[in-house]
């Protein structure tokens, strides 16, 4: 092999190595580590836009066509047991609140479309519900299991808190009722 | 009529062979529990239940396996099977590892090659008496003297 091809295969071995790890430096630069993260650390954080297919119905929907209301946007799936047990505070959210522009979305993720419409109407769940069978609003919100509960203020901006576990559960049923009550006066 | 009756027979066999229908153990590796991120048979998670349970149906419905794996895409995306599908963009992740493989094998046969050729140049084959011949300039001096002396 003569010098200058020798010269050329070491070269182009270099700048393959510094190509695959300008690669993953991007990559990790550019890596969104989900809303909740920034929410937890008091940063003021736009609640992620995604527009699904519905659950209850035809069509799509999209959390921006509720911009300028407070919305309770809760992830769930069918095959999650806490998700049943707080499906009806949700529910009497939805029903006490709706007069006042409050609206209750769940996003349903990771599950078969039929094992959710039968879960959600086993357990009345009439509040609007999203369908995200691939999970990718989990990812931009960062949701880390189901259930997880986010609360988006009128402006389109996250508020008080990523709430963990059922709404229904003790520690956090207090903060879910000072979240909605936050939500509306916001 | 015997004629009739070896088709009858053939059929009789051929029939269930034809349509085998697909079942939980088929697909059950190929496709991902999206919760737990394994392949369903290495998984017990509540989702990958109701996956299995919905593959089970729908074999049991002779739905043929790449019908079923089309509705389970439909419903969780790509990244539900195991292996991505050979077509568009995903050929790059069938290609790219046989390409890997081939470029390292060009390499390792030009390393080989070249290490071949430089190799020393083994030393003459010994002379009859069995001893290494002499150096040339050592020969013809050799010759020269020898040449005096006759003469």
């Amino acid at each position: 092999m003569s010098g200058r091809l020798k010269l050329a295969a070491q070269g182009l071995s270099v700048a393959l190595v510094a190509a695959l790890f300008g690669l993953l430096v991007w990559k990790v630069a550019t890596q969104d580590e989900g809303a909740a993260s920034k929410l937890g650390r008091g940063e003021v954080v736009s609640a992620p836009n995604f527009r699904l297919d519905r659950l209850d119905g035809e069509g799509k929907i999209s959390l921006a066509q509720y911009r300028g209301r407070p919305v309770v946007v809760n992830f769930w799936g069918s095959w999650c047991d806490p998700c049943k047990e707080e499906a009806p505070v949700l529910e009497e959210t939805w029903q006490r609140y709706k007069g006042r522009g409050l609206i209750v979305l769940g996003v349903d993720f990771h599950d078969l479309k039929g094992a959710a419409r039968r879960f959600a109407r086993e357990n009345d769940m009439s509040y609007p519900l999203a369908y995200d069978g691939p999970g990718a609003t989990i990812t931009d919100y960062g949701v880390e299991a189901a259930p997880e509960t986010f609360f988006v203020a009128p402006n389109g901006k996250l508020v008080c808190e990523r709430l963990l576990g059922g709404v229904h559960i003790e520690r956090n049923r207090e903060r879910y009722d000072d979240c909605v009550e936050e939500l509306l006066t916001a | 009529m015997r004629f009739l009756l070896a088709v009858v027979a053939a059929l009789a066999f051929a029939g269930p062979a034809a349509a085998a229908c697909p079942t939980l153990a088929d697909l059950e590796g190929e496709v991902m529990c999206p919760e737990c991120k394994t392949t369903l048979d290495q998984s017990d998670a509540p989702v990958a239940r109701d996956i299995k349970r919905f593959i089970e149906t729908r074999a049991d419905a002779c739905v043929s396996e790449s019908q079923i794996k089309d509705e389970l895409v439909a419903q969780f995306g790509p990244a539900v099977l195991a292996a991505p599908p050979r077509e568009g963009f995903h050929w790059l992740a069938w290609l790219l590892p046989l390409v890997g493989l081939l470029a390292g094998a060009v390499v390792i046969s030009i390393l080989v090659w070249r290490w071949s050729r430089s190799r020393p140049v083994p030393e003459a084959v010994a002379a009859d008496n069995g001893r290494p011949p002499l150096d040339p300039e050592l020969e013809r001096r050799l010759d020269r003297e020898l040449a005096r002396f006759d003469g």
